[in-house]
């Protein structure tokens, strides 16, 4: 009876009738050498990633993905053997869930925009977003970049860490929705604010809310009761222009815009006041 | 130190008997005992000492004694000890008071008003030293049925299986991260699981590199909320993923070690910089519904190709039952319960003693639900939380767990003796504690032997309790509830845990 | 008043569903009515969302024909005829039944136990006593009657030219099975595909909830469910179906349908600002926000959730006051869309001229001939 058994019914929603990846293949992949272009648009979203996985066995480096409509996890599994190089991936155009989470060294350009968890726990790799993203963007990332040209919602970089050479960047041109940068322990955080008018604060309350590592660096304006009680406000020293400076170029080299134009806005650097936030509220 | 509190401990040192040798002063990291050289004498302070016996036991004359002081205020049953010292401790600092290791509050214990069957005429027992007796435990999720094909009057099977872990005795060591014990405890676990043929789980804090080869292949990785040490090679290192949801010494708390704790050897594992505060988030941050948990067991499987059961770990709560059928129609293939009396590494008391329910009514009530809704078999059950001895872990089968998980019964075979004050860091038996003093005390070679001495008697008990039963395979208890009886429990407690009354 | 089912204790009560779910909701600002494709093919998309044990769709501008009657979706579980017959004589004795038949379902889709969904036009039929009683009051009141004294029936929707459709399946089954994309027309069509942790096999169970014209779908788990739900039964409101989304419709009738406060004020009391916000404010909007916690504290609904409530010319998304649970909306020319997830607006609309995430609390109203969505932008990403 329509896959359900008798009682109440178990159905599978993710595993429940996938193809199998040959011929996903065969009807919707065009492989030519290093190259390919997969019509995603009938696919399930553990098809798309069966397919994604097995044009990089063979061997592509350079994937296109048409006609994507919510598809999750896409690069989540394509956790290759040492001897593959990273593989490109360009998507047309709106990436489901968990774009690219745990991504090891691969890139990933959205034509369009992005939904929540992008890059979720990513260790390496570059995820280029033309469009916007949803919530949790770059969440508990240990490395890697996240270049997003317009808006992010709730909770970006919640947790980002880093750890050795290891330092995540996420570039945000927008703006962005409450708690950007809880509990942040490590990385960067660029949040460029281009679409808002001269003087309108940043939407975010409760930036950096638990920070206790890593820097956020704003561009525009914010009023102190948007900001978490764990981080403080400092001006930028050489350094940091240095680092702000060559990330505003990736990010007008990835969307275009003046980069110059860009520099002469006013920034302010959120550093956690303290790095050990929760550190007396405990009676041992 | 506090001003007003009494001394929880009384030390006393026969004189005749202490050679001044100075062991307990080494061996006390709380710094309770000091030699005098002018009176060649030692010195006690009873206010800093944590009951842990550590002195106790390896004073070489037996000089020492180290007992509770009784409650010197005025006895009251509503102000406990506890009670008023944590006030005062309160009053100095306005601080969370924190607790280590399990709850020690009287609740119910159900596995002692519980108890087993044995074949008597009817059914002959059998005898486990001579006869087969089959502990080896699949994990995973099971088809609701199998596609066989024919070809030339041979049966072979056509169906995909879903990935199941196969272990020899249905006892796996509970979560503990190294952070959280030290790393001479953590891979004394490591080894016993291996030497034995079951599973150790390594916590939220990350496996080592270097142990990934050797021991993945006995090892259930943690993805938790604060994701240390998580990636694709970590994920693909272990034998079964577990996303951490809560823990039975602290539903809905998350968790925090200390920057003092994150040495260079533990960032490394949790991939995050020397001496920073490891946070881990109440909540993992992508999961807010149970929809978002099916979108991460679904990642974690993309991120290991499918090749890995997935178990979700949850505190026993309330609507357990109808939280647990919906992790397995989120995809998990393990649910794992850990109840009220669970241990961890730090906790408020608050939390600890007050919030969750027994693992034991939990168990029941989920295994019953999932055969309501005849989806069983779609997962296996991990039941965690308080498990002490054999008998509890065969009571708990028999209530319908695949496995049970052991994480205190462990630690007090690796020496632990339950002081509570895991928190500190100053752990005198070297588990609790990062500071190398103190953990050199643990030889895994050793204290590893002890582990699989304690699997080893534990499934012996086990078979023997088996046999009697006159079953000679586990999965035969499984859920068999009829060979349970209740002795002192109250009519709706046997309902919930479907068993009768001793007698009826 | 409604229907208070006693209970010897708290404790006997059941346990409250808990689900999580994908939503989607579709409006036409013109009030030109359009077929279900869009609705169905959307959250189709987010199929994961779904659990395929609940399905259900509400349409506005269901009836023209019958625009002036109460329209009936009833249920009979387990094609209990007996339930049926003690129905139709209560209505009989109730109602002016003006016409009844079978909603009709398309017998090549096999769904999990079907009931029998039969469907009444009706117009009150008061006794002298119940004169004074408004109209709506009257059909509200009956349709709790039923749904707690008569086993085996349950009333899917009651309000005037809005039907709703609903059962166990993934939701474009349910479309399916009554035929939606062909037989039915609306301006409004709201979706949910449901995940349920609790009782799963029960038709009633599904979304959209409805109270008249009124209908809502949900995701989340209110935390606050107990406190929610005793304040509402002060005021006569019984939730006999133990879900989340109960307390919310029940709330939405309470406060916006008998007390008229408008959604923009209902929104802040379900989805309060926080103390700190209200330090914030002018000393009007201090004041008033003061207010509207201290008298609705009872409401605010805590935990994760995302709504779409909708009535005749008004669809309204919400989320809670720090979005745990995602909500996007669209607009491309008069059709305004609203979606837990943006994809899915994408996959039906490709030429979508603007989308957006309002930010936890804020709601995004769509009204007939109005631009009103669009006040939502502004504070949004
Ligand atoms: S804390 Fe332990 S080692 Fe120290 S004195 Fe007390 S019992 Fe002995
Ligand atoms: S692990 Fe150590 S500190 Fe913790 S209870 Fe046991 S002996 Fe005490």
């Amino acid at each position: 009876m329509n896959g359900l058994n008798v009682k109440f019914g178990y159905r599978d929603n993710f595993l429940g009738d996938i193809r199998p990846v040959d011929e996903l293949i065969a009807e919707y992949t065009v492989l030519d050498g290093g190259k390919a272009v997969i019509n995603a648009g009938a696919m399930k979203h553990k098809e798309v990633n069966d397919v994604l996985r097995e044009v990089a066995l063979r061997g592509a480096f350079e994937i296109t993905v048409n006609n994507v409509y919510g598809q999750r996890y896409i690069g989540t599994r394509l956790v290759l053997p040492r001897e593959y190089k990273p593989v490109k991936i360009v998507i047309n155009n709106f990436p489901g869930n968990d774009l690219g989470m745990f991504l090891k060294g691969h890139q990933i350009i959205v034509n369009g925009n992005a939904q929540d968890g992008v890059g979720n726990t990513m260790d390496d790799g570059e995820i280029i977003v033309h469009g916007r993203a949803g919530d949790v963007v770059a969440m508990s990332v240990r490395g890697g970049k996240v270049f997003i040209r317009d808006n992010v919602g709730y909770r970006a970089a919640i947790h980002m860490k880093q750890y050795k050479e290891k330092l995540p960047v996420l570039v945000v041109g927008g703006t962005a929705q409450d708690f950007l940068g809880e509990y942040m322990a490590g990385g960067i955080v660029m949040l460029l604010g281009l679409n808002l008018r001269e003087s309108e604060p940043h939407r975010a309350n409760y930036i950096g809310t638990g920070m206790h590592g890593g820097v956020i660096y704003l561009r525009g304006t914010v009023e102190q009761h948007q900001l978490g009680k764990e981080v403080g406000v400092r001006n930028l020293d050489d350094a940091d222009r240095e680092i702000v400076a060559t990330y505003v170029k990736k990010y007008c080299e990835h969307f275009g815009g003046n980069a110059e134009e860009i520099l002469k806005g006013n920034f302010i650097k959120l550093l956690p006041v303290s790095l050990r936030p929760y550190g007396k509220i405990y009676a041992y | 130190m506090y001003s007003y509190l009494l001394p929880e401990f009384t030390i006393e040192r026969s004189e005749d008997k202490c050679i001044r040798c100075r062991v307990c002063e080494r061996q006390c990291a709380n710094k309770v005992h000091e030699y005098d050289e002018d009176l060649n004498k030692i010195f006690s302070s009873n206010e800093l000492c944590v009951g842990c016996q550590r002195c106790v036991a390896l004073c070489p004359t037996n000089a020492l004694y180290v007992h509770p002081r009784v409650y010197d205020y005025r006895p009251n049953s509503s102000w406990t000890r506890d009670k008023v010292q944590n006030l005062k401790k309160q009053a100095e600092t306005g601080g969370v008071i924190l607790t280590g290791s399990g709850n020690d509050k009287p609740y119910r214990i159900y596995w002692d008003h519980l108890v087993l069957n044995a074949s008597q005429v009817t059914n002959p027992s059998i005898d486990p030293l001579r006869e087969p007796m089959e502990l080896k435990t699949f994990l995973g999720r099971k088809p609701d049925t199998l596609e066989i094909t024919f070809e030339e009057g041979k049966a072979s099977l056509k169906s995909q299986l879903n990935p199941n872990v196969p272990i020899k005795t249905p006892l796996v060591f509970s979560a503990m991260s190294y952070g959280a014990i030290s790393y001479q405890a953590y891979k004394s676990l490591a080894m016993a699981a291996k030497e034995f043929g079951t599973l150790f789980n390594t916590g939220e804090g990350g496996l080592p590199e270097h142990m990934r080869e050797e021991f993945g292949g006995n090892a259930i990785v943690q993805c938790a909320s604060g994701r240390f040490g998580v990636d694709s090679d970590y994920l693909n290192s272990a034998q079964i993923i577990e996303i951490k949801i809560g823990q039975g010494a602290k539903p809905g708390i998350g968790g925090h070690l200390p920057g003092e704790k994150v040495s260079a050897n533990i960032a490394e594992t949790r991939m995050i910089p020397m001496g920073t505060d490891a946070l881990s988030p109440a909540p993992q941050h992508d999961i807010y519904s149970i929809e978002d948990l099916s979108m991460l067991i679904y990642a974690l499987k993309e991120a290991t190709n499918y090749e890995k059961p997935v178990s979700v770990k949850i505190a026993a709560v309330h609507n357990v039952a109808a939280i647990a059928s919906g992790i397995v129609r989120a995809g998990a293939d393990i649910v794992a319960i850990d109840g009220i009396r669970g241990g961890t590494g730090a906790a408020p008391l608050a939390t600890r003693d007050n919030v969750g329910i027994p693992m034991e009514l939990a168990l029941a009530a989920v295994d019953k639900r999932l055969r309501e809704e005849g989806i069983r078999h779609k997962c296996s059950v991990l039941a965690a939380g308080g498990i002490r001895c054999s008998a509890d872990a065969i009571k708990a089968i028999a209530l319908g767990a695949d496995a049970v998980y052991i994480g205190t019964a462990a630690l007090v075979a690796m020496g632990c003796t339950l002081c509570h004050k895991c928190y500190t860091g100053k752990c005198n038996w070297g588990i609790c504690t990062q500071d190398p003093f103190l953990t050199k005390r643990l030889n895994p070679e050793i204290t590893s032997q002890k582990l699989v001495n304690l699997l080893k008697g534990w499934s012996h008990e086990i078979q023997e309790m088996l046999g009697g039963m006159g079953i000679n395979a586990i999965e035969s208890l499984r859920g068999n509830r009829e060979h349970l009886r209740g002795v002192g429990l109250e009519e709706w407690e046997l309902n919930v845990l479907g068993v009768k009354g001793a007698g009826e | 008043m409604l229907v208070q089912k006693h209970f010897e204790s708290d404790r006997f009560i059941p346990d409250k569903e808990m689900d999580a779910c994908g939503l989607f909701g579709v409006m036409n600002t013109k009030g030109e009515k359009f077929g279900g494709s869009m609705a169905i093919n959307a959250i189709k998309n987010m199929k994961v969302r779904g659990s395929g044990l609940g399905g259900g769709f509400a349409i506005y501008g269901l009836y023209p024909e019958y625009k002036e009657y109460y329209a009936l979706h009833i249920m009979y579980q387990n094609k209990n005829l007996d339930a049926k017959r003690r129905v139709e004589a209560f209505l009989k004795e109730h109602f002016y039944v003006v016409y009844d038949e079978e909603i009709p379902t398309n017998p090549d889709v096999a769904l999990f136990f079907p009931p029998i969904v039969w469907r009444y036009y009706v117009a009150p039929q008061k006794k002298s006593e119940d004169q004074a009683i408004p109209d709506d009051e009257y059909v509200v009141t009956r349709v709790m009657y039923l749904n707690t004294n008569v086993d085996d029936a349950y009333v899917f929707s009651s309000g005037k030219d809005v039907g709703v459709f609903k059962g166990v399946g993934f939701p474009e089954e349910i479309a399916d099975y009554f035929m939606l994309d062909k037989l039915y027309q609306g301006y409004i069509w709201t979706v949910h595909s449901r995940f349920p942790t609790n009782t799963p096999g029960w038709w009633g169970g599904a979304h959209p909830f409805n109270i008249l014209d009124w209908t809502v779908v949900h995701n989340g788990e209110i935390s606050s469910y107990g406190t929610n739900r005793r304040y509402l039964e002060m005021h006569n409101y019984y939730c006999t179906l133990h879900t989340d989304t109960e307390v919310l419709a029940y709330a939405v009738d309470l406060l916006m349908r008998r007390q008229n406060l408008p959604i923009e004020i209902v929104s802040k009391i379900f989805a309060p600002p926080m103390w700190d916000a209200i330090e914030q404010m002018n000393e009007n909007d201090k004041k008033l926000f003061t207010a509207l916690r201290m008298t609705y504290a009872p409401l605010l609904m805590n935990g994760p959730f995302t709504v779409i409530i909708a009535h005749h010319n008004e669809m309204i998304g919400l989320t809670d006051r720090i979005r745990l649970r995602p909500i996007t909306a669209g607009a491309k020319g008069d059709f305004v869309f609203l979606s837990s997830e943006e994809a899915s607006i994408r996959a039906v609309c490709p030429d979508l001229e603007i989308a957006w995430t309002p930010p936890g609390g804020e709601p995004v109203v769509v009204r007939m001939n109005s631009q009103d969505h669009l006040l939502s932008v502004k504070k949004s990403i």
